[in-house]
C-alpha cells in the first residue's frame, strides 16, 4: 500500500518534471532585455591554430573588461565546421549566446533570418560610431540599404604565398603577378611530385572565395543586381574553367588537391611540396607549421593579363570575421558594451596581432606591426582591390551548390576525365536550378 | 499490501474501526488495479512524446511550409507550400528530385550489399566461434572492438588511411604491391561507393557476429549429436539444424542491420564531409544537405517524411512476409 502510492507520486513528479521542462523553451518573441547584467555568453570563432590557441588569446582580455566593467563573459571557441549550424540552431530556438562572430560572408543570410540586433545609427553610436571603420570591411554586413546585421572584428585578404627556396632552386627572381605567370612559374616548378600551386578542391567556402575573385576579373557576378542567381553566365563559366584548368590543363595543381578540405595545402607548403598557395591571412599557420617567416613570400593575389574592363583589378574577397549580438539577449546594454571593447582602439591592436589579421578599424591600422611585408600586401589588397562576396540572403545557399560544382570538376579533373567549357557549364546549370526559386 | 499488527497489541485493533476503513481500502485497491499501471506508463509516455512523437508531427507540419532563412526564427510564421516540397522532391526531371532519386537507388543498392556482406561474415564467424580452441576468447574480443569504438574515431580512422597521397591503403596497393598505375582516388569520384562499403561492413559486421552467437548458444548440443548419430554432415547439419533454429533471431537482425545501414548517417558524414560525392550521395547525407546546407527545411523535411513512409512499407512488409513463413515452419 504504502509502497504503491510511493510509486504513483513518483510518478506524477517525474511526468510533471518533464511536462515543465519541455515547456522551459524560448520565446522567440520581442528583442532584447537586461535581465541578468552582470553576464555574457561569447561564442567566438576559431581564429587561432587551435581552440587553446584562441582560450589562451582571448581569456586576458575578457578579465580586462571584467575589471573594466563587472560584466563576466563566458567564452565558447566554436570550430569552423560548426559554427553556421550552432547559430541556425540557437536562432530556431531562440537560445543562445549574447555576441557572437560570424564569418563576414553569412551577414545577409542570417540578417534574413532576424536573429541579429541591426545596427543602425544609434546602435553604431554607441560603439564609437560606423566612420571608425574601414570601408571595404563594411561592405560585408548585409544586405546593401539594409542597417548592418554585425560589425566587423578582424579583417583578412586573399595573396600569393610563395617558398622563396623552392623559387630559388627553380631560378625564378619574381613572384608572378599574372594568371598567365602563374601558370609559366607553376609549370617550372611543379616536377618531382612538388606541386606548383596548392588548392583545397574539396573546401566549398574555399572553392567559392576563388571563382567569385576571377568571375569578377572576367567581369561576372553570380548574382543579377535584383539578387537572383546568375551562375551560367560566360563570364562565370569561364571564371570556374580557368580555376579548374589550374589543374586540368596546366597540371601546376597536383591532383590529389582535389580531395583537400582540412588545409593540408597549407601543410604541403610548409613541407616544401608545394611552391604557392593562394590564401587569406596564411602567416600564423606556417609558424605553427614550423616555417620560419624568411622562409616564405607574400605577393598580391594574381590579376588577369591586360584584360580591359571593369572590376578586373579584383583580386581578393574580402575577407574576415564580424561580431554581432544576438536579438534574443538578456543583456543588451552589456553586449553593447562588450562590442565598444572588442571594436575598440586598444583592443582592436591586441587582438588582430594575435590572430595575424588586420584590424578593421582605421586607427589601429596605425600601429607599425600592422606595416611588414607581409601585412602591409594584405592591408594595401584590402583597401584598394578587394570585393565583398554577393551580399544576397541567399549566400550560404551559393556557397554550397558552387562549391560542389566545382569540387565535382576537380575531382573529373584529378581522374584525367575532361572539363570542358560545356561540362563547366552544365555543373553550374545544375547548381542554379537547386536554388530557393525567388 | 500489508497490515502488519505487532503481536500483543491485537487487542487495540477495535472491530469497529473496520467498517471505516473499509471503504478507503477499497479505494486504493481501484487506484491500484486499475489506475496505478496507468501512472506508472506516464512518464515513459511523456518522454516518447517529447523525443519522438512531437518533434516527428512538427517536421510533418514543416513539410507543408516554406520554411527558409527568412522564417527560421519562428518556424510558425513560415507560409504554407501546400504540396510544393513534395512536388520539388518527386520531380525527377528538375535537379532536386532527380539527385533525390540518385541518392535513393544509390542508398537502396548500398544496403542490400552492405547488410548482405555484415550478415555472412558475423554468422561465418559465429559457427567458427562455436568450435572451442586455443585464443578463442581473445579472437572473440578481437571481432568485437569495431562494434565498441565511438564511430567517429574509428571513421575518422579510415579517412586518413584512405588518403590518396599519404593514405595507408594507397601505400599498400600502389606503392608495395604496384597493383594500380597511379595512385586511386578514394574519398572524391567513383570509387567513394567502395570506400563506404568497406567502412560500414566493417563497423556492421561485429554487431550480427554478436547476436547470431547468442542464438547459437541456444541450440541444444543434443539435437547436432542426434543428427550426427543419424550420419548428417556438418553442411546438412548447418541446412537443417543451424539456420532454421536461428530465423526468429535472424529475422530480427537483419531488420535492425537494414534500419541502421539506410539512415547511417556518421559513417558518410565523417569521411566525405558536407558534400559526399555522388557515387556515395548515401539520403541521410542528402536530406541534411537540402536542409542545413541550402536552409531549405521544407523540402528538406517532405523528403524526411517521403522517406520514412517507404520504410515503414518496407518494414510491415518485411514482417508480413517473415512471420508467416515462420508459422509456415512451425507447423
Amino acid at each position: 500500500m504504502r509502497r504503491s502510492r510511493a510509486a504513483a507520486v513518483g510518478a506524477v513528479t517525474l511526468s510533471l518534471v518533464l511536462t515543465a521542462a519541455a515547456c522551459g523553451g524560448g520565446s522567440s518573441g520581442g528583442g532584447g532585455s537586461n535581465e541578468q547584467p552582470k553576464t555574457l555568453t561569447y561564442w567566438a570563432s576559431n581564429q587561432g591554430a587551435s581552440l587553446e590557441v584562441d582560450k589562451k588569446v582571448l581569456q586576458p582580455e575578457l578579465d580586462k573588461f571584467e575589471k573594466e566593467t563587472g560584466i563576466k563573459v563566458k567564452l565558447e571557441v566554436v570550430p569552423w565546421g560548426d559554427l553556421l549550424n550552432r547559430i541556425l540552431t540557437a536562432t530556431t530556438s531562440g537560445q543562445g549566446p549574447d555576441v557572437l562572430n560570424i564569418g563576414n560572408t553569412w551577414s545577409a543570410s542570417l540578417q534574413a533570418s532576424g536573429a541579429l540586433l541591426p545596427w543602425d545609427a544609434k546602435n553604431f553610436d554607441a560603439i564609437g560610431g560606423k566612420d571608425r571603420f574601414v570601408e571595404s570591411a563594411l561592405g560585408s554586413t548585409g544586405v546593401q540599404g539594409q542597417d548592418p546585421a554585425a560589425v566587423p572584428l578582424y579583417s583578412m585578404a586573399y595573396a600569393l604565398y610563395y617558398n622563396k627556396k623552392m623559387f630559388e632552386d627553380a631560378g625564378i627572381a619574381e613572384p608572378p603577378a599574372t594568371w598567365d605567370e602563374v601558370a609559366k612559374t607553376g609549370k617550372l616548378l611543379a616536377k618531382d611530385g612538388k606541386g606548383g600551386l596548392g588548392a583545397e578542391g574539396s573546401n566549398l567556402s574555399n572553392n567559392i572565395h576563388q571563382v567569385f575573385v576571377l568571375g569578377k576579373q572576367h567581369g561576372a557576378d553570380f548574382f543579377t543586381p535584383d539578387g537572383k542567381a546568375d551562375f551560367t553566365s560566360d563570364g562565370a563559366v569561364a571564371a570556374v574553367k580557368q580555376y579548374v584548368d589550374l589543374m586540368a590543363k596546366d597540371k601546376i595543381i597536383a591532383p590529389g588537391n582535389a580531395e583537400y578540405a582540412q588545409n593540408q595545402s597549407l601543410s604541403d607548403f610548409a613541407t616544401d611540396k608545394t611552391a604557392m598557395v593562394l590564401w587569406q591571412t596564411a602567416s600564423a599557420t606556417f609558424k605553427a607549421q614550423g616555417m620560419n617567416e624568411d622562409e616564405w613570400g607574400v605577393a598580391p593575389a594574381p590579376v588577369q593579363s591586360g584584360a580591359p574592363g571593369e572590376g578586373t583589378a579584383t583580386n581578393s574577397m574580402v575577407a574576415g570575421i564580424n561580431m554581432a549580438v544576438f536579438k534574443n539577449t538578456k543583456n543588451t546594454d552589456g553586449a553593447m558594451k562588450f562590442v565598444k571593447f572588442m571594436t575598440g582602439d586598444e583592443e582592436q591592436t591586441i587582438l588582430n596581432k594575435a590572430y595575424g589579421s588586420i584590424p578593421p578599424v582605421k586607427a589601429a591600422q596605425e600601429d607599425p606591426a600592422f606595416n611588414g611585408p607581409a601585412l602591409s600586401v594584405l592591408r594595401e589588397t584590402l583597401a584598394t582591390s578587394a570585393a565583398a562576396l554577393p551580399q544576397v540572403p541567399e549566400e550560404s545557399q551559393f556557397e554550397t551548390v558552387v562549391g560542389t560544382a566545382v569540387k565535382e570538376l576537380f575531382a573529373d579533373a584529378a581522374a584525367g576525365r575532361p572539363v570542358t567549357g560545356a561540362s563547366v557549364k552544365a555543373k553550374l546549370e545544375k547548381a542554379q536550378q537547386q536554388m530557393p526559386k525567388k | 499490501m500489508t497490515t502488519t499488527v505487532a503481536p500483543g497489541t491485537g487487542a487495540r485493533t477495535a472491530p469497529k474501526d473496520q467498517p471505516g476503513a473499509e471503504p478507503r481500502r477499497r479505494r486504493s485497491g481501484r487506484l491500484r488495479r486499475i489506475g496505478l499501471p496507468y501512472l506508472l506508463l506516464l512518464p515513459a509516455v511523456l518522454l516518447e512524446l517529447l523525443v519522438h512523437i512531437v518533434p516527428m508531427a512538427i517536421g510533418i507540419v514543416v513539410s507543408f511550409r516554406e520554411l527558409t532563412q527568412f522564417y527560421i526564427r519562428d518556424w510558425t510564421t513560415a507560409p504554407w507550400a501546400g504540396l510544393d516540397n513534395y512536388a520539388l522532391a518527386v520531380d525527377f526531371d528538375a535537379p532536386v528530385g532527380e539527385a533525390l532519386l540518385k541518392s535513393f537507388v544509390t542508398t537502396c543498392v548500398f544496403t542490400l550489399i552492405s547488410v548482405a556482406l555484415c550478415w555472412l561474415i558475423g554468422t561465418a564467424a559465429a559457427v567458427f566461434m562455436q568450435e572451442n580452441f586455443r585464443g578463442r576468447g581473445f579472437l572473440r574480443t578481437l571481432f568485437l572492438v569495431p562494434y565498441a569504438l565511438p564511430v567517429y574515431a574509428a571513421v575518422i580512422t579510415w579517412a586518413f588511411m584512405f588518403q590518396r597521397d599519404n593514405g595507408l591503403i594507397n601505400h599498400v596497393i600502389h606503392d608495395q604491391l604496384g597493383l594500380t598505375d597511379s595512385p586511386p582516388f578514394w574519398l572524391i569520384g567513383e570509387n567513394s561507393f567502395v570506400t563506404l562499403l568497406v567502412v560500414a561492413v566493417w563497423k556492421g559486421w561485429p554487431f550480427a557476429f554478436l547476436i547470431m552467437m547468442a542464438g547459437l548458444q541456444n541450440i541444444p548440443r543434443e539435437i547436432y549429436e542426434a543428427a550426427a548419430l543419424d550420419g548428417a554432415g556438418v553442411w546438412q547439419q548447418i541446412r537443417r539444424i543451424t539456420l532454421p533454429s536461428l530465423r526468429p533471431v535472424n529475422q530480427v537482425l537483419i531488420l535492425v542491420l537494414f534500419l541502421w545501414t539506410f539512415n547511417d548517417f556518421n559513417t558518410p558524414f565523417v569521411l566525405f564531409g558536407k558534400a559526399a560525392p555522388e557515387s556515395a550521395d548515401l539520403i541521410s547525407i542528402h536530406i541534411y544537405q537540402s536542409s542545413f546546407q541550402t536552409w531549405n527545411f521544407g523540402t528538406g523535411s517532405a523528403m524526411s517524411v517521403l522517406l520514412l513512409l517507404f520504410l515503414l512499407v518496407v518494414t510491415g512488409l518485411y514482417l508480413l512476409l517473415t512471420s508467416r513463413g515462420r508459422k509456415a515452419t512451425d507447423v
